[in-house]
């Protein structure tokens, strides 16, 4: 049985992390432009022709 | 009769069809200086990538004015402005509701290639704004917004409130949610051995279970269902019940009974039941906020006045914040700058648009030493004022104090929602004392468990979700069809107008005339024509002038304007006059206030007739709307109440020569008749009445321009469907009351099950994500269904 409570417990942990996390990112603001990024990727970093 | 406008050339830059006038540089054309000037810019600097990404992405540039941002220099304002500063860096926010492509996106990031002194940039697309860090010794902060305003992203700069957060109560609520998710899975992971049976030696594990299920639904309760408390205890102190309450006693009863039945091991507790309920209402109250953060529906008239103006400070002209303006000061304005305090004219004469104002757009003349009003828009040669009255004591200004804008209009009405839960919580009352006090006589030693599982199903989850579902549905389907509302609220409100007042200027007729010339001219005469029309600072004058693309380069003599007669000059030895009838010598040509007439060497030759165009569609949305039509509104002077009459049965009554204070006058006297008053309007001269009104609309041919505070927002083209979002509004109230049937359906279930003594975790946990789940799914569907339904049939 002991087993059972080892495994409950890492898994709450591993998903306390999870959320943890996400809190974080929500209050860091990486979900304040959800459009930006995703072109923003896309952008070349052309040099500049001289 | 013949039409001027006879090819339509798109700018190169911001893709509208170039109207007045044709720039050609490398092949392409552009509508005004400013979109070629742009595209120079950008051609110089490497930048013409900014064209790859989006056809055309450019903001127009035509009806920017050069205001100058040299104000935000003043030490006072800067620190109001800036995120950051120190001698080397500083950063901004700006925010710039132009932003609207990838194009946009791509040029304001790349602007430390445009100027120097710019370290990094970077755009917030669902915001609207745009960050840039910068060096404050390399370049000042008024440069950056003159850079950005001549780009076309011109900053609005708002002293009061800058910095528009983005949103921290939605990403709260989000948290919230998070955290009720999360712990919703988990509970019900844990629960899931109660309820498959587990063997008896297991008892250890399945206490640890439930300890491990109390850790997890504490934090649902006491921060993700916080706001049901607070709701609950504001409502009860104000002796009033509203949804939150039974909600509220619905939660505490599930956690006390749940805490009972671990601590006494007489059971496993309704703890997922608990967890499930929360994050339910909280994809509610998620699904409901959903708002149109790029529109504003709060502007008054601060978003629109000038925030700096030029003024004489010890022999020299310096920019000042409109609001430390004190009588007795003198500023200057120029040409299409608006007058931000009642002034007294000190130079010769000038001429004011005062069509924010009354409507009526026709400019006024006002000579030296005469009252000019705050909101009048100068049109000609730069003048010289003397401030009267602060801005904000100003006689347009004046009518934010009015009462229309200082109640709160949302507490005055009393939602569907409130009024439903206030019945049900008192029938779930008289239920719970009623089984109370049978088990007591029954079986006493049950009673309290009874007791709490009828407090428990009675929590009316379903009912809380069916409101927010449905307007925030139909919220959606607006959006999506050009009417953006203030929130869901509103459609509550739509649903019971029966009344609708429109203003005329910019709502019924709208913005870009036709131009036809009635009788017949040279090519080359045209030209001449657009040659004196364009000297001229009368809108009619500029209403020819841009309508006429031929060009000529004729010189101009003799040119004499006759203020209210008509102009005349001489043009290639030709004599011509514009103008009246009798100036012109046009006799029985009928005289009217909307034609212009011509004579060229005295020889009449026609005239020019100037309509501002109807909208198409609202003759027919009229006749569909019937009786519930029941005035027009306009500040204008009564020429057009012929053609008005046309659209409009007779019973519709036409006001013309309409202040502010009228038309709001007018809302409030229709509202004392318990009429319920849809106002739509679109100017600053409607926010009167528009803020009165049960529920003010503002159109708009742009949403990205001003408009005046209002509850929705219609895009001018869609007017024509009102009758069909008025239909859908009362739908969604039927869909509604509905979905309320629905969930008392599944409450009484709930009830009968929970009063008889047999409601355990397991017929709790099943019933209640169902009675939700099937709320939810009715109303989504049945709102899209109508919405579709009543579209399909009309457009």
């Amino acid at each position: 049985m002991l087993i059972i409570v080892l495994l409950i417990s890492i898994s709450l942990t591993i998903a306390i992390l999870f959320l943890v996390a996400f809190v974080w990112s929500m209050r860091s603001g990486q979900f304040d432009d959800t459009y930006g990024p995703s072109v923003r990727m896309l952008f070349d970093d052309k040099k500049k022709k001289e | 009769m013949e039409t001027l406008v006879t090819q339509v050339v798109k700018c190169y830059h911001c893709g509208q069809p170039c109207e007045e006038e044709v720039l050609k540089l490398e092949e392409k054309s552009f509508c005004c200086y400013g979109c070629k000037t742009v595209y120079e810019i950008l051609n110089q600097n490497n930048l013409c990538e900014y064209y790859a990404f989006d056809k055309n992405p450019g903001v127009n540039l035509r009806h920017v004015s050069d205001e100058t941002y040299a104000y935000l220099d003043e030490a006072a304002v800067k620190k109001q402005l800036l995120e950051f500063d120190s001698t080397s860096f500083a950063r901004i926010r700006f925010y710039v509701p132009n932003i609207h492509c990838i194009s946009c996106i791509w040029l304001l990031e790349n602007l430390q290639k445009l100027q120097t002194g710019v370290l990094k940039s970077e755009v917030n697309f669902s915001g609207k704004t745009v960050r840039i860090d910068f060096n404050p010794e390399l370049v000042s902060l008024s440069k950056l917004g003159r850079l950005l305003a001549s780009l076309g992203y011109a900053p609005r700069i708002n002293l009061n409130k800058q910095d528009r957060p983005v949103a921290p109560a939605s990403q709260q609520l989000v948290i919230k949610l998070a955290i009720a998710g999360f712990a919703f899975g988990n509970v019900m992971l844990l629960s899931f051995p109660e309820y498959l049976g587990l063997n008896e030696s297991d008892v250890a594990l399945q206490r640890l279970f439930s300890w491990i299920n109390i850790g997890l639904a504490i934090p649902v309760m006491f921060y993700s269902g916080n706001e049901y408390f607070t709701n609950a205890w504001k409502s009860f102190k104000q002796r009033q019940i509203n949804i939150d309450v039974p909600i509220a006693v619905g939660l505490l009863a599930l956690l006390l009974r749940s805490v009972y039945d671990i601590v006494s091991q007489t059971g496993a507790g309704y703890l997922d039941s608990l967890t499930g309920l929360v994050f339910f209402l909280l994809i509610g109250r998620w699904f409901q906020s959903k708002t149109y953060d790029s529109l504003a529906f709060d502007r008054d008239y601060k978003s629109y006045f000038p925030l700096a103006i030029q003024k004489w400070v010890q022999n020299e002209w310096r920019a000042v914040v409109v609001y430390e303006l004190e009588p007795q000061d003198v500023i200057r304005v120029r040409n299409m700058e608006i007058v931000p305090a009642d002034s007294i004219l000190k130079s010769d004469e000038a001429y004011f648009d005062y069509s924010f104002v009354t409507g009526e757009s026709k400019p006024v003349k006002a000579v030296r030493g005469e009252l000019v009003y705050a909101g009048g828009k100068l049109v000609g040669q730069p003048v010289e004022l003397v401030v009267q009255k602060k801005t904000a004591q100003s006689q347009l200004t004046s009518l934010w104090n009015e009462s229309a804008f200082q109640k709160p209009n949302e507490s005055v009405y009393k939602k569907i929602i409130d009024r439903a839960a206030r019945r049900f919580t008192w029938i779930v009352l008289l239920l719970a004392i009623g089984t109370g006090v049978f088990w007591f006589y029954y079986d006493a030693s049950r009673m309290w468990l009874v007791l709490t599982s009828v407090l428990m199903v009675a929590c009316p989850c379903a009912l809380a979700l069916a409101t927010p579902f449905t307007y925030g549905n139909m919220l959606r389907v607006f959006g999506r069809y050009g009417f953006y509302l203030k929130n869901a609220d509103v459609i509550e409100q739509m649903a019971t107008i029966n009344t609708l007042v429109f203003d005329k200027t910019g709502t019924i007729t709208h913005g870009a005339s036709a131009v036809n010339f009635v009788g017949f001219l040279t090519a080359q005469e045209y030209g001449w024509i657009k040659l004196i029309t364009s000297t001229s600072t009368h809108p009619l004058s500029n209403l020819i002038a841009k309508q006429i693309l031929n060009k000529s380069d004729a010189v101009i003599a003799e040119l004499k304007e006759f203020p209210g007669k008509g102009i005349q000059a001489v043009v290639a030895g030709k004599s011509i006059r514009l103008g009246s009838a009798l100036f012109t010598g046009n006799e029985g040509g009928g005289e009217a206030a909307s034609r212009v007439f011509v004579s060229i060497d005295g020889l009449a030759r026609g005239y020019f007739e100037i309509e501002t165009s109807v909208r198409p569609a609202i003759k027919s949305l009229v006749a569909r709307l019937g009786t519930q039509v029941k005035a027009l509104l306009s500040g204008d002077q009564p020429i057009e109440a012929g053609r008005m009459r046309a659209v409009f049965p007779a019973s519709v009554q036409l006001l013309f020569n309409q202040s502010p204070h009228d038309k709001l006058n007018f809302i409030s006297d229709l509202q004392k008749q318990t009429h319920k008053v849809m106002m739509i309007g679109d100017g600053l001269n409607d926010s009167g009445a528009l803020q009165q009104s049960d529920v003010g609309i503002a159109v708009t041919d742009d949403t990205g321009v001003f408009t005046p505070a209002s509850d929705g927002i219609l895009a001018g083209n869609m007017l024509g469907k009102l009758d069909s979002f008025l239909r859908l509004a009362k739908r969604s109230t039927v869909i509604l009351k509905t979905g309320f049937v629905i969930s008392f359906c599944y409450n009484a279930i709930a009830l009968s099950v929970a009063m008889s003594g047999f409601l355990t975790p397991l017929i709790a946990a099943i019933l209640m994500p169902i009675s939700s789940v099937s709320v939810v799914g009715f109303t989504s569907l049945a709102v899209n269904w109508v919405a579709r339904k009543e579209f399909k049939s009309n457009l």
